[in-house]
């Protein structure tokens, strides 16, 4: 069963000086429920309209989107998104932007606290719930944005390079975080820093059957091996394809600080590169043609 | 911190000092003549004299009521009509040259038909004010819900808010920013607005009060008149700025 099926769908924009822009150019792709693909391309591919089409942010030009079976119109209501900025709201406690999705679905303030601060023991942040955004490290923020989506247990979560501002160990550490959490474990679990209390209720709580299907969109192929189950390469803008598709074997769960030094994965990452490297040398070319 | 902040303080005591010292020696030795510049001994006598006949509070009194009453019609007027105009971005550009030709009108030419209009009392000041505090709080509100970011909304509609929940969660609260931000301004165009309209044509109020000093060359009650005034716009400025800091916590 297909959680999303991306069928030859474009996007078109207009240049600010009024030309006609192409920037993805009928993209085919299904994407199976409950798992974990990567979509890779060099700057610039359209990977972000791809996502924001795939999110109904965006109408495609040409093309469909069918969620669960059903055309997309208008935004993708079994989807949420953690934008590669920081999206909190920068007026609202921690715990209040945790708890925000199920406000606004009209929950309970108590319990939609309530579920708030377990999703905040979940990510470590027990202790910062009532700070805001701004008193937080980067890491944090980007744990409060991954509560903030998972919350709200929509069928898929769409990322669009979420990690990419952190500094190399931090990612590292938040790519361990997320898998974590999409598998269902604590973050704790990981003994990547000392558990809160609560945490532990929720091991093994999730099965693989309840995974939500996550697109995650990065230019750093390491980090899309890593993470998922497929890994999309998209060729160079304007009118990005799909290039290469390629499954991820790496048994689950990952030890993100060891695998990219595992032959597997180092063998893996040799042969995706060989595709992904052209794109990236041609992308550079058009930019330099460009200036 | 706490110390740098003491050392700034001495220093602005001191500045203050060392003018009004130099003002009283100046007139001291003849070099300046009282008759023009007054001397501040004269005016610290003066001050205390109104203080203690209670006439200074009434007027005082009686400013910053106008000044208030300006400040609250302006930023609603203001507010309203910033929020209208950014979100509909057609009305907006209707209205653009009207806009910027009104707050391109100086206010003193208004005052006397808002004498006409609203009379001698405290309306016709009131609406001086407003004309100067409603541009200040429609700009910065139009300029905040404009600039409210787009990741901020669109991460909030992906959360499943409704327009009018997209209104109250990220634009209200976007634009309250700017509007806190202009808050220090306000009030002062107020005060500005309520004082030049009480020195033009009032029974009273601190304006009024000055504007009596300078008919009968009074520099000393004018100088007073003035000292007043800029002690109350430090007095009121620290407040607002307590209360700016406190309302907009969340910016660390």
């Amino acid at each position: 069963m297909n959680a999303l099926e991306i069928e030859r769908v474009s996007r078109d924009f207009t240049t600010p000086a009024g030309r006609p822009y192409r920037a993805i150019d009928e993209i085919s792709l299904a994407v199976g429920a409950g798992s974990f693909v990567a979509i890779v391309g060099p700057s610039g591919c359209g990977k972000s309209t791809l996502l924001n089409v795939v999110a109904g942010l965006l109408p495609p030009s040409s093309g469909r989107v069918r969620v669960a079976g059903e055309t997309l119109t208008g935004l993708n209501r079994h989807a949420t998104y953690m934008f590669q900025q920081d999206a909190l709201l920068p007026w609202k406690t921690v715990r209040d932007n945790v708890a925000l999705g199920l406000t606004l679905a009209g929950a309970a303030r108590a319990d939609a606290q309530s579920r708030a601060d377990a999703w905040l023991d979940r990510v470590g942040l027990a202790d910062f719930a009532s700070h805001y955004p701004a008193q937080l490290s980067g890491g944090m923020r980007k744990r409060t944005a991954m509560a903030q989506n998972w919350i709200l247990d929509r069928g898929i979560v769409l990322m669009d390079e979420p990690f990419s501002a952190l500094d190399v160990h931090t990612r590292q550490r938040m790519e361990s975080e997320l898998l974590a959490i999409w598998e269902g474990r604590s973050a704790e679990s990981l003994a990547l820093h000392a558990g809160a209390p609560g945490a532990r209720a929720f091991q093994a709580s999730e099965t693989s059957a309840g995974r939500k299907t996550v697109v995650f969109v990065t230019h750093d192929l390491e980090e899309a091996i890593a993470l998922a189950d497929e890994v999309v390469i998209l060729s160079a803008g304007p009118a990005a394809r799909v290039v290469a598709q390629h499954h991820v074997a790496l048994a689950r769960p990952r030890d993100l600080m060891e695998l990219r030094t595992t032959p597997e994965f180092v063998d893996l990452y040799r042969r995706i590169w060989a595709v992904l490297r052209q794109e990236v040398i041609k992308s550079q070319q058009d930019a330099e043609a460009r200036r | 911190m706490n110390q740098s902040r003491a050392v700034v303080l001495a220093a602005q005591v001191a500045v203050g000092a060392a003018f009004v010292t130099i003002w009283q020696t100046l007139v001291s030795l003849k070099i300046l003549d009282p008759f023009f510049v007054s001397r501040p001994s004269d005016i610290a006598a003066r001050i205390a004299q109104w203080s203690a006949s209670g006439t200074l509070w009434a007027h005082l009194a009686t400013t910053l009521e106008e000044s208030l009453l300006g400040l609250l019609v302006g930023a609603i007027l203001g507010v309203s009509l910033g929020f209208l105009l950014a979100r509909s971005p057609f009305l907006a550009r209707v209205l653009d040259p009207y806009i910027k030709m009104l707050n391109a009108v100086p206010r003193v030419v208004l005052a006397p038909l808002f004498l006409l209009w609203f009379g001698l009392g405290i309306w016709s000041k009131v609406a001086l004010a407003v004309t100067l505090v409603f541009f200040v709080m429609f700009f910065n509100t139009y300029q905040g819900v404009r600039d409210a970011s787009r990741v901020l909304i669109d991460n909030v509609r992906m959360l499943g808010a409704t327009e009018r929940q997209l209104v109250r969660h990220v634009l209200v609260p976007s634009a309250l920013t700017w509007i806190f931000s202009s808050l220090q301004t306000s009030l002062g165009f107020a005060m500005v607005g309520a004082v030049v309209g009480e020195y033009l044509g009032a029974t009273r109020g601190l304006g009024y009060v000055i504007a009596q000093a300078e008919g009968t060359f009074d520099t000393t009650g004018v100088f007073a008149g003035m000292t007043v005034l800029g002690i109350v716009v430090v007095i009121v400025s620290a407040v607002v700025s307590r209360f700016e800091r406190w309302l907009l916590k969340w910016k660390t």
